[in-house]
C-alpha cells in the first residue's frame, strides 16, 4: 500500500493551530486595549506600533481582530458543541430504532434544512432577540439536523452488523450498544462533519453580525468589524482586509482539515 | 431420555416483501419446523443459501419474530457468526471484546475478568498478547478464534454457529473445526452447527438436519444421512460433495 502524505490535513492543522494559538493569546493579552482610542493615530496604515494599522477611531486593529476572532470562535465552538451533542442523541435514537419517530424527526429536519440557514436564523433571532447567547441558541438549533443526519445514517448502517447482534446476545442493553459499542465507530465520520460544521458556524456568525442581527456592541466580532469597516475599503484597506482575511484563514484551516479527514478515510 | 437444551416446536418465520404502505406477498422463510437439541450433541443444519437456515437461527435467538414454540433449557445461548469481519467491533481491542460478556454479567471484579480473558485467549490458541490488538490487525481465522472466545467466556451450555468456517480457507477451516471439537469435549457444550458444506458437517456433527425451502425434509444421525439418504434432494447434495 502506497502511503501518500495528507497535505490537506497537514496544512489545515497548521493554519488552524496558528489561528487558535493567536486567538487564545488574545484572551489573555492584546498589544493594546481593543477599545482604547488614540486620536493621534486615526486610520494609520500598518506599522511597527500597530502591525495591522488602526481604525477610524485610532483603535489598534490587531487587538480588535484578536478579540473579535475570540468571540467568533467561542460562538462557533459552542454552536458546534451543542448541535453535536443533541445531534448525536437524536441521530443515535432515530438511526437505531427507526420507525415512525425516525420518520417524524427526519421530516422536521427536512423542514429546517429546506429554508436558507441565514433566513431561519433571522426568524429565530427575531423570536429570541439579539445577543451573543441567543445567536448560539439559534445556530445550534439550525445545526442539529446536519449532525443528526450523519449520526443517524451511520447508526442505521452499523446496527445491521454482526458485532451489534453479538452485543445483544451477550445481554448489553440498547443504551450500552448505542453509546459504548456503536458510537466509537461513528466518530471518524463525525470528525469531518464537525470540521464542516465549524466552518458553517463561523460563516453564519460572521454573516449574521454583518447584517446587524448577530453580536451587538460592545462585543466585537469578525462579522461586525467587517460590516463597520466596509466604508473604509478605499481609504484604509487594511481595516476590512484584516478581519476578512482572518475569517478566510479560520475557514480555510477547518475546510482543509475536513477534506483531509475525508480523503484519508479510504486508506485506513 | 437424554437432557434437552433446546426444543423447537412448529416454528414458522414469515416476512412480507414491501414497505409500510405497500403490503407485499407474505413469504415463509421457515415453515413449521420442529426439532430438539440434546445435551452434549452437535446437531448440523445443512441446506443451500437462502433455504432459511439463518432465519431459523435468528428466531431461536429471538432476533426476529416467529410463530410456534421455542423452549430454551439453558440460559443465554451464544452465537458464532459467519463473517469474521463484521462480528468484531472494529473500534475495540480483542481484550475488550472478550471481556465484554463478563463485564455485562457483573459478577467478577476487574482483575478476575482480566485473568479469565487471558486464560480464554490462551485456550483458543491466540495467547495473551492479542488482548491489546485490534480486529483489523488479525486474519480471518484469528478473528473467528476471538468470536469463539467471546462466545465461550460466560461458559454457555449451548452455542449456535452460523457458517463459522465458510469465510475461511481450507487449512484454517480445519483448525477452527478442531478448536470447536476440543472445546465441545472439554466444556460439555451442545452446538447447532449451520453450514451449506456437507464436508464440514460430516467432520463435526453427530446428527444432521437437511433443510430445503424453509422445511426440514430429512433428519438423522450423520451415518444414516450420509450412507442411506432417503430424499432425492439429500442425494443430490451428497453427490455434489
Amino acid at each position: 500500500m502506497k502511503k501518500r502524505r495528507n497535505y490537506n490535513l497537514i496544512f489545515g492543522c497548521a493554519i488552524t493551530a496558528f489561528m487558535i494559538a493567536l486567538i487564545v493569546l488574545g484572551f489573555f493579552w492584546t498589544p493594546y486595549s481593543p477599545t482604547a482610542m488614540d486620536a493621534s493615530a486615526r486610520s494609520d496604515g500598518p506599522s511597527l506600533q500597530h502591525i495591522l494599522g488602526t481604525d477610524n477611531f485610532g483603535r489598534d486593529i490587531f487587538s480588535r481582530v484578536l478579540e473579535g476572532a475570540g468571540t467568533t470562535l467561542i460562538i462557533a465552538a459552542s454552536t458546534v458543541a451543542i448541535g453535536l451533542v443533541l445531534g448525536i442523541f437524536i441521530g443515535a435514537f432515530t438511526g437505531y430504532y427507526g420507525g415512525w419517530v425516525d420518520e417524524v424527526l427526519m421530516r422536521i429536519s427536512d423542514v429546517i434544512t429546506a429554508f436558507p440557514s441565514v433566513l431561519m436564523a433571522m426568524v429565530l433571532i427575531s423570536l429570541l432577540g439579539t445577543g451573543k447567547y441567543n445567536i448560539i441558541i439559534a445556530l445550534s438549533i439550525l445545526f442539529i439536523p446536519s449532525f443528526a443526519r450523519v449520526v443517524r445514517s451511520e447508526f442505521a448502517k452499523q446496527k445491521q452488523l454482526d458485532y451489534v447482534r453479538a452485543a445483544k446476545l451477550m445481554g448489553a442493553n440498547d443504551l450500552r450498544i448505542m453509546f459504548v459499542h456503536i458510537l466509537p465507530n461513528v466518530i471518524p465520520v463525525l470528525l469531518s462533519a464537525v470540521a464542516i460544521g465549524f466552518n458553517n458556524a463561523v460563516l453564519a456568525e460572521a454573516s449574521m453580525s454583518f447584517l446587524g442581527i448577530g453580536v451587538q456592541p460592545p462585543d466585537p466580532s469578525l462579522g461586525r468589524m467587517l460590516s463597520e469597516s466596509q466604508s473604509f475599503l478605499s481609504d484604509a484597506p487594511w481595516y476590512p482586509l484584516s478581519s476578512g482575511i482572518t475569517i478566510v484563514l479560520l475557514i480555510l484551516g477547518f475546510g482543509l482539515i475536513s477534506d483531509g479527514l475525508g480523503g484519508g478515510k479510504g486508506d485506513a | 431420555m437424554a437432557e434437552k437444551v433446546l426444543e423447537v416446536n412448529n416454528v414458522s418465520v414469515e416476512y412480507s416483501a414491501g414497505g409500510v404502505l405497500t403490503r407485499g406477498k407474505i413469504q415463509h422463510a421457515v415453515k413449521n419446523v420442529s426439532f430438539r437439541v440434546e445435551k452434549g450433541e452437535i446437531l448440523g443444519l445443512v441446506g443451500e443459501s437462502g433455504c432459511g437456515k439463518s432465519s431459523l437461527s435468528k428466531a431461536i435467538l429471538g432476533m426476529i419474530p416467529y410463530t410456534g414454540e421455542i423452549i430454551h433449557h439453558t440460559p443465554r445461548p451464544q452465537m458464532v457468526f459467519q463473517d469474521p469481519y463484521g462480528s468484531l467491533n472494529p473500534s475495540k481491542t480483542i481484550g475488550w471484546i472478550v471481556e465484554e460478556p463478563l463485564r455485562l454479567y457483573g459478577k467478577y471484579d476487574k482483575a478476575e475478568r482480566r485473568r479469565r480473558v487471558l486464560e480464554m485467549l490462551e485456550r483458543v490458541g491466540l495467547g495473551g498478547d492479542f488482548a491489546k490488538r485490534y480486529p483489523r490487525e488479525l486474519s480471518g481465522g484469528q478473528r473467528q478464534r476471538v468470536s469463539i472466545a467471546a462466545a465461550l467466556i460466560r461458559r454457555p451450555r449451548f452455542i449456535i454457529a452460523d457458517e463459522p468456517v465458510s469465510a475461511l480457507d481450507v487449512t484454517i477451516q480445519a483448525q477452527i473445526l478442531e478448536l470447536l471439537r476440543e472445546v465441545h469435549r472439554e466444556k460439555e457444550l451442545s452446538y447447532l452447527f449451520i453450514s451449506h458444506d456437507l464436508n464440514v458437517i460430516y467432520q463435526l456433527c453427530d446428527r444432521v438436519m437437511v433443510m430445503k425451502d424453509g422445511e426440514i425434509i430429512e433428519q438423522g444421525t450423520v451415518d444414516e444421512i450420509f450412507d442411506n439418504p432417503k430424499e432425492k434432494y439429500t442425494k443430490k447434495l451428497l453427490e455434489s460433495m
